[in-house]
């Protein structure tokens, strides 16, 4: 997984290089300062996850099943809620402001490095959801402690990527 | 003798490239010599002989001396290879540009060179026309690099090493050649097609000539009363077809209402040596061929053959051949 | 653990029909047959590769000559250069590596077999779609052709204003799924070198092949990634109308060759770290001695695998960067000849005061050494930018590249075969068919690549259809055409080496070469399971302290 982790950090660095590059260059249309707004509370959402699946690991590791899912499921409603903030925003700046992947430089690498980030969130989504099917259907148990862990190693990835982004986009690049 | 050899330098740039890659080849070629002697040596003496016995040789695991030797001497020829090199790139590019300097901007098109001087109000294609330059008086022309469409390369490598030109990516070389001639080179960055045939032809002339060029492509075409009469009737009949079918989408004749920038500046055709980006010599036989299917002699060019039919082929070369 | 391997009876004396044979094929999981997998791949497409080559070749033969059109040709060297890159040299790597790493570190197989599986599928899946280009699109004539711009597809002649259709489509597509394939087998190796190691064998006693193959998984990780996000950025280009590389939005043309860069040199030595494993291997071997400075060759590789992912602007030293910025490739570009050319030296220093032994794998690496030492002086000649000015993009470079990959790489991909191709087939090749094969390839090596130098020089820029006569460039491209039809010969010869050896060669044994690393204590060809016993090892060369056992190995290190 580390070196998944590695390949995947090497992918997102060209995007977040890219970004950066061409802040201001954007020759015509919208500007980040004049269409975006910091998601704060989606932010939060995400980053509580990473808690929240910690907690989940911990519990499975010391045997305890059904706290172990509780907390999971938790993972998976505010990671789903990060995406729905992330539609959301999408939806406002497409329809309302006219900022599009293929409006100017801004809009080519804004959706890009989002975008890139929202997928990768939802195939974790879909392998927490998996696990949780797993779980409910009673095949989890104790010992598969190890590789969910490797899998939340994945979901704490996806959380320091966001980090990432956010700074770029909304702190650095506005 | 190659027209295009890189040892060959005849203006700044080549020349201190040329000094660098001497003292480069001097110390790669040291350093073959003697690694390459040592190998060879190496194989011979410690070959197993027919008479050998089957003991293993003694097993040496290392020896830090000789290691630390052999890590120590690469580091300081590196050190002194990229010293030299350092000095070289900034003399190169970073070279100050003296008062009496020529300015040329050079844009890279598939696959012809537009060349427009600035400052002496001349546009013109394919072949670049700069005075030579004297030490004590120099008379450098810089170019600044451009292009219409993708990426392509200035190489005349008896003038200067090549530098690339890139779309929204205006980049600049200079030249000052030590004596007149005409020297070659060709696109050096794959541009799509035909890129092999995107030739390069550097007039280098002595001020006097050059100023003569100057004026010359500074004016207008002549207008068709003052052409000799034998040609003119054909000529104006080409002139009405050239200007009524597609070409002046593509082509200027200065003076005329042909203002099209997508090919070249046809205003002193005949001026030129070659036609086609230098694929082809410029003759009236060649010219007709070229004009009649372009396809057929650089295929993938941007010029469509626009099916002329034989007399309004003969009637637009005509036309052409007054474009002095 | 004794010398003599075990052997346990093998249950059915009857082989299983065809389709059986063909399924077990498919369906596998094991990582030697992943590797021969990997490596019949890779030399089918070497075949494909090399006929691309010998289009380009006839066609230059003389000048404006007429053997084929100017958007074939071109189709060629996009061809020629991505299917050798992709689809012959890493596949090879990969196809060693697999088979060796294991055996060698005396584990039973890769940390993850079923991802070994998909990665080569997806590897193989790659390449048949880069090819079915050919006749996908608009078939044999129209735009949507065999891609055609080039192996490194500068913007912005791969946007859709440029090259429409689906050619370039073709190349990017392929390559993304080949990409992802080859992450995965480097997580595999990775993961398999740093975690299943036998027990005793410290990272300090591992072969050099097993730390190189370390290495090189990870600068896979780092840099094909890279290449991997440019792509996904070009099809948003192409497709869904993005700008990343649209220069009459305010894009950067450059942006994509730094992104491309910053994956294709480290990629280079993806491909020839592997190399420096098997003449590391090889060359103690056939001069009966230990590698000289094993220290110094792991660090000497991991230093270059640092350096490597910060020399990759030398390939755009003419683009117009600023003198700072081409001054600082240059010292990064110098400084990586340092641990590079202290490699040759350690490996002279192996064969000094040894009983060299002229076998055919030994033979391909000799010729290696000499080759890679002229490969790396004219990439310093390159190094320094303002030499490169005039020799980038030309055939000067052309020759340097293929100096390193042909006569670096593939030299010792050779002796690679012939050294192991015992212990994977239970049999010896034929040693006059491959000393045939051997001066063949290096008349024809030489022939073509030494002489490929001179129209560089002499001002002869690369991926042209044809030359102007005139230009002093005639009388070279000649000689190099003849030498690409030896070494044709060559590989013809070594292939039916290879065949014919597989069914009426000499039957092996487990160790014919008398060497020392662990795969050589199971049979030839190994069980499914490697090894009955998880070997243990006390030094870098068990197989020395067993044979040694007055004189052992780890007494010494």
């Amino acid at each position: 997984m580390y070196c998944l982790i590695a390949a995947e950090s090497a992918i997102f660095s060209i995007f977040v290089v890219a970004y950066l590059f061409y802040t201001g260059k954007s020759l015509t249309g919208p500007q980040p300062r004049d269409v975006l707004s910091v998601p704060v509370f989606f932010t939060i959402c995400l980053l509580s996850s990473s808690l929240t699946i910690h907690f989940a690991v911990k519990f499975l590791e010391g045997g305890k099943v059904r706290a172990f899912a509780l907390w999971w499921l938790l993972t998976i409603v505010l990671g789903a809620l990060f995406l729905a903030g992330t539609a959301q925003e999408w939806h406002r700046l497409i329809f309302r402001e006219g900022l599009t992947i293929q409006t100017n430089l801004f809009g080519t690498t804004y959706y890009s490095l989002v975008g890139l980030h929202a997928f990768h969130v939802t195939v974790g989504l879909i392998a927490l959801t998996s696990v949780s099917a797993f779980a409910v259907l009673g095949y989890l148990r104790q010992e598969h402690a190890e590789r969910v862990k490797v899998l939340s190693m994945y979901w704490h990835f996806v959380d320091v990527v966001w980090v990432v982004v956010f700074i770029v986009v909304y702190i650095v690049g506005r | 003798m190659s027209p295009t050899n890189i040892f060959a330098a005849d203006s700044t740039p080549a020349d201190t490239i040329l000094g660098l890659s001497i003292f480069v080849l001097a110390v790669t070629g040291t350093i073959f010599t003697i690694v390459f002697t040592l190998l060879a040596y190496t194989i011979v003496k410690f070959r197993r002989r027919p008479g050998d016995d089957d003991r293993e040789p003694a097993q040496i695991y290392g020896s830090n001396q000789v290691e630390l030797a052999w890590t120590v001497i690469p580091v300081l020829i590196v050190l002194v290879l990229f010293l030299a090199t350092a000095r070289v790139i900034a003399s190169v590019q970073n070279a100050a540009r003296p008062r009496g300097a020529i300015s040329v901007t050079v844009i890279g098109h598939q696959f012809w060179w537009e060349y427009r001087y600035p400052d002496l109000k001349v546009v013109t294609a394919n072949e670049l026309h700069i005075p030579v330059s004297d030490a004590a008086h120099p008379t450098p022309t810089f170019l600044t690099l451009l292009s219409a469409d993708t990426d392509h390369s200035f190489w005349v490598p008896r003038l200067a090493g090549k530098t690339d030109l890139i779309p929204n990516h205006p980049n600049s070389m200079w030249v000052d050649p030590h004596e007149t001639g005409l020297f070659l080179g060709q696109c050096s960055q794959y541009c799509g097609v035909q890129h092999a045939l995107m030739l390069l032809r550097v007039y280098v002339q002595t001020r006097d000539e050059f100023d003569r060029w100057i004026k010359q492509q500074s004016q207008a075409a002549a207008p068709m009363s003052e052409i000799a009469s034998a040609m003119s009737q054909t000529a104006s009949r080409g002139q009405r077809i050239f200007e009524t079918t597609a070409c002046v989408n593509c082509h200027t004749v200065a003076g005329t209402v042909a203002k099209g920038r997508f090919g070249p500046d046809l205003t002193h055709l005949m001026s030129r040596d070659t036609i086609a980006s230098g694929a082809l010599a410029n003759t009236a036989d060649n010219l007709r061929r070229w004009i009649r299917n372009p396809a057929a002699i650089k295929p993938g060019c941007l010029m469509p053959a626009m099916e002329l039919s034989d007399p309004n082929l003969d009637a637009v070369t005509a036309y052409m051949e007054t474009l002095r | 653990m004794s010398a003599e391997p075990i052997v346990l009876r093998e249950t059915s004396a009857v082989r299983p029909p065809l389709v059986e044979m063909l399924h077990e094929w498919v369906t596998t999981v094991d990582h030697k047959r992943l590797g021969i997998l990997y490596i019949i791949f890779a030399l089918m497409f070497l075949i494909l590769g090399g006929v691309e080559a010998t289009i380009m070749r006839i066609q230059l033969i003389r000048p404006l000559n007429d053997f084929v059109s100017p958007q074939v040709f071109n189709r060629m060297f996009t061809m020629h250069g991505t299917t050798m890159i992709f689809f012959v040299a890493m596949p090879l790597v990969f196809g060693f590596g697999n088979y060796l790493v294991p055996l060698m570190i005396g584990a039973r197989d890769m940390a993850f077999p079923r991802l070994n599986a998909f990665s080569f599928w997806m590897t193989a899946f790659g390449g048949l779609f880069l090819y079915f280009s050919f006749i996908g699109g608009d078939g044999l004539y129209g735009a949507g052709n065999a891609p055609d711009v080039g192996w490194f597809a500068y913007a912005p002649l791969t946007s859709q204003t440029f090259s429409p259709g689906h050619s370039t489509d073709f190349w990017t597509v392929a390559l993304l799924i080949s990409g992802f394939g080859s992450i995965g087998t480097a997580i595999n190796l990775v993961t398999t070198i740093v975690c299943m190691r036998c027990p005793g064998m410290t990272l300090g006693r591992m072969p050099l092949l097993a730390w190189m193959n370390l290495v090189m998984g990870g600068l896979v990780i780092l840099a094909v990634s890279p290449l991997s996000a440019a792509q996904i950025m070009l099809m948003v280009d192409r497709y869904l109308g993005g700008h990343f590389f649209d220069t009459q939005a305010g894009g950067s043309a450059v942006l994509w060759m730094h992104f491309f860069w910053v994956f294709g040199h480290p990629e280079v030595y993806v491909l020839v770290i592997p190399a420096f494993a098997f003449a590391s291997e090889i060359i103690p071997v056939f001069s009966r001695k230990a590698i000289f400075g094993y220290p110094v060759m792991v660090a000497a590789t991991v230093g270059i695998g640092f350096i490597s992912m910060s020399v990759w602007a030398h390939h755009m030293f003419a683009v117009g960067m600023s003198s700072n910025s081409n001054t600082f490739f240059v010292l990064s570009t110098m400084a990586i000849a340092v641990p590079t050319g202290i490699k040759i030296f350690n490996w002279l220093g192996t064969m000094w005061g040894g009983k060299i032994l002229f076998k055919v794998p030994m033979l391909f690496c000799v010729a290696f050494l000499f080759q890679f030492l002229i490969a790396g002086l004219t990439g310093i000649m390159q190094g320094a930018a303002p030499f490169d000015w005039q020799l980038t993009a030309s055939y000067f470079v052309v020759a340097h590249f293929h100096y390193v990959i042909v006569g670096g790489i593939l030299f010792t991909i050779f002796a690679a075969f012939y050294y192991w191709f015992p212990k994977a087939s239970g049999r010896m090749y034929s040693e006059s068919l491959g000393r045939l094969h051997f001066w063949l390839f290096v008349i024809g090596f030489h022939l073509t690549f030494d002489f490929m130098h001179i129209p560089g020089v002499l001002g002869m820029p690369r991926r042209i259809y044809t030359y102007e006569p005139g230009r002093g460039w005639d009388a070279w491209n000649l000689i190099i055409t003849i030498g690409a039809f030896f070494q044709a010969a060559g590989i013809l010869v070594f292939l039916y080496n290879l065949l014919w050896s597989y069914f009426h060669g000499e039957i092996a044994g487990s160790d014919p070469w008398d060497a020392w690393t662990l795969e050589w204590t199971t049979t030839s060809p190994p069980p499914a399971y490697n090894f009955a016993t998880v070997p243990e090892v006390k030094s870098r060369r068990p197989l020395w302290d067993l044979k040694h056992p007055e004189d052992p190995d780890w007494k010494y290190e």
